[in-house]
């Protein structure tokens, strides 16, 4: 039986019009309308998000928290992503933006930069005593994760084992705010300000790692208009773009930043959910081995373009390199520290990236096989043209769905209109039969 | 009882770079719904696509068949081309016969025919030249 997953979307089906366009988005194959309700297969979903952009209803909420929801913490600490500064015009020092995150509730703030800094040394200093098999495959963004243990399980050995920039934020927020308040960490509230709702899944399941010190996230476009109107109410800090954050800390946010400081010629950098399964589809191959690194982001452009932001992804992308310009160049934390704490052990995981594939067709290989063919012939009397009317993706989702006996087949309206016309064609028979009878017995 | 076995077979078209690769693709995708061993899974993808590969790369046409049992997924590549002039050079690791253009694109490092030989329990192959090549793997399904 499959596991329980913990997901951040939650499909309303009161407010879903069965029009299919999460149907037609959604990368896995994870949905299904039926009775014109979407409904959503919990181990196929791996909250990318893209059901988000495309339900013009807005029945899919994200389970990221609201700012009332925080009460519960003696303390908060907000930890912007950086894609955060990317929605604002790009004149607006991040110093500004952060006073104004604290006028909107939070009792203070930590800057994602210098764990930014950390993690990209950490997977230097990682890589260089690394002997097992390549490409490493970045693990920063859980929905990456959450695809690679469900359709690549072979390739979670080859996630990279280094804590996420948030993660050693978080940390670092906790132990600085419990000194600060003598409040026990646990007691602080460390708060993702997040561009997607895949983070509340990397919070809730902490994957390749014992617990998550992040508690929970707030989107930024349900945060936005507050921040937006505190942002206009306070007076440009002193401190402007000398705040804390800096250029290769911003760099996270949008493709290609990240690994700016590894040798370019032994990375890639991937983003957009189904560029990044055809590259894992490669790797899976054997290919791609002569890269040491792979950046995957499964939004288009990085964090920049994730679904709970406000602001275009190529404009937000434009801004964040504007002002990554303007900003300190980095790094904000010294080599020499970072190797220090790497000896410590506090950014290598802890534990090792569980699989979790796809459920067969059955358990039983035998009767996966019977299946298999079962499937196979099912599919071969389907159109082949994947119209959707029947509520699956494709046909082939559709002949499986029939195999596992969630859909019937008369649910495609080309097999039930040739189904008609046969049982047409045998009732004209059997009329063509009785009239020639009637005309016998007269 | 009788043996369940799955079949499928793919056509593969020699110099179509643009669906190269869809092959080993698909049969990857079928292992995993059969829910096969991820560590099969990948040694037969690897020594899938290399077949593939070289058939995209050096014949006009061919064809591969999977046949999936409970014990064993055993592939076997058909095709019509060239076929191989010193099957024993050609199974050499470092040995190839790659143009220019196929080194651009990441591939004549020789290691194609060893490196199926590797990943497969059992490996067979058989050429004739100008008519075309025979390859069949199998690899065991751990009991």
């Amino acid at each position: 039986m499959a596991a329980q997953y913990h997901h951040s979307l939650r499909f309303t089906p009161d407010r879903c019009d069965g029009c299919m366009s999460c149907m037609r988005a959604c990368p896995t194959a994870a949905v299904r309308v039926r009775n014109e309700r979407a409904l959503k297969l919990e181990d196929r979903c791996i909250d990318c998000g893209e059901c988000i952009k495309v339900c013009h209803e807005n029945a899919i909420v994200p389970l990221t928290d609201q700012m009332a929801d925080l009460s519960k913490f003696e303390c908060t600490v907000a930890i912007p992503s950086p894609a955060l500064y990317a929605q604002f015009n790009e004149e607006l020092s991040p110093a500004a933006i952060l006073l104004a995150l604290k006028r909107c509730g939070f009792d203070d703030v930590e800057r994602l930069s210098p764990a930014c800094d950390e993690v990209s040394m950490a997977t230097e200093i990682f890589l260089s005593g690394y002997r097992g098999q390549y490409p490493l495959i970045s693990a920063f963004c859980p929905t990456i994760v959450r695809l690679v243990q469900v359709k690549y399980p072979d390739l979670v050995n080859q996630l990279l084992p280094i804590l996420s920039p948030r993660e050693i934020s978080a940390r670092n927020a906790k132990e600085r705010k419990s000194m600060e308040t003598g409040l026990p960490p646990d007691r602080i509230g460390a708060v993702y300000i997040t561009p997607c709702p895949a983070k509340i899944v990397a919070i809730l399941e902490h994957p390749g790692m014992s617990r998550s010190y992040l508690d929970t996230a707030v989107s930024i476009n349900d945060l936005f208009q507050t921040l937006a109107g505190a942002v206009s109410s306070v007076r440009e800090p002193e401190a402007g773009m000398q705040c804390g954050e800096t250029a290769s800390g911003m760099s996270w946010a949008f493709l290609g930043g990240f690994p700016g400081s590894l040798p370019a010629e032994n990375t890639l950098s991937v983003a957009g959910l189904r560029n990044v399964i055809r590259i894992l589809d490669d790797v899976e191959k054997g290919r791609l081995q002569r890269y040491s690194f792979i950046e995957c982001h499964a939004c288009p452009e990085g964090c920049v373009g994730g679904c709970l932001t406000v602001e275009n992804p190529y404009v937000a992308r434009a801004k964040a390199i504007k002002l990554g310009q303007k900003l300190p160049a980095g790094p904000a934390v010294a080599r020499q520290e970072v190797e220090r704490r790497y000896r410590e052990g506090r950014y290598v995981m802890d534990e090792p990236h569980a699989s979790r594939p796809l459920r067969p067709l059955d358990e039983d290989i035998s009767r996966a096989i019977i299946k298999m063919r079962e499937r196979d012939r099912i599919l071969s009397g389907l159109p082949g043209i994947s119209c959707g009317a029947c509520g699956a993706p494709s046909c082939r989702a559709f002949a499986e769905d029939v195999v596992l006996g969630e859909a019937k087949q008369g649910s495609c309206m080309f097999f039930l209109q040739r189904e008609l016309a046969e049982r047409i064609e045998d009732l004209a028979r059997l009329v063509r039969l009785q009239k020639s009878l009637n005309g016998v017995r007269q | 009882m009788a043996q369940e076995e799955f079949e499928s077979t793919y056509e593969v078209i020699g110099r179509d770079f643009t669906n190269a690769g869809r092959a080993s693709t698909a049969i990857k995708e079928t292992l995993k719904r059969l829910g096969v061993n991820p560590a099969v899974v990948r040694r037969v993808a690897i020594a899938s696509y290399e077949a593939e590969m070289n058939l995209v790369m050096y014949a006009l046409r061919g064809r591969i068949l999977l046949k999936v049992s409970p014990q064993a997924v055993a592939i076997e590549v058909e095709d019509e081309g060239p076929g191989i002039d010193d099957v024993d050079l050609a199974m050499q690791e470092g040995y190839s016969t790659a143009t220019p253009e196929m080194r651009e694109m990441g591939f004549g490092a020789g290691m194609g025919l060893p490196n199926i030989k590797k990943n497969a329990d059992e490996f067979e192959i058989a050429s004739e030249v100008c008519k075309g090549t025979r390859l069949s793997i199998r690899v065991n399904q751990a009991a």
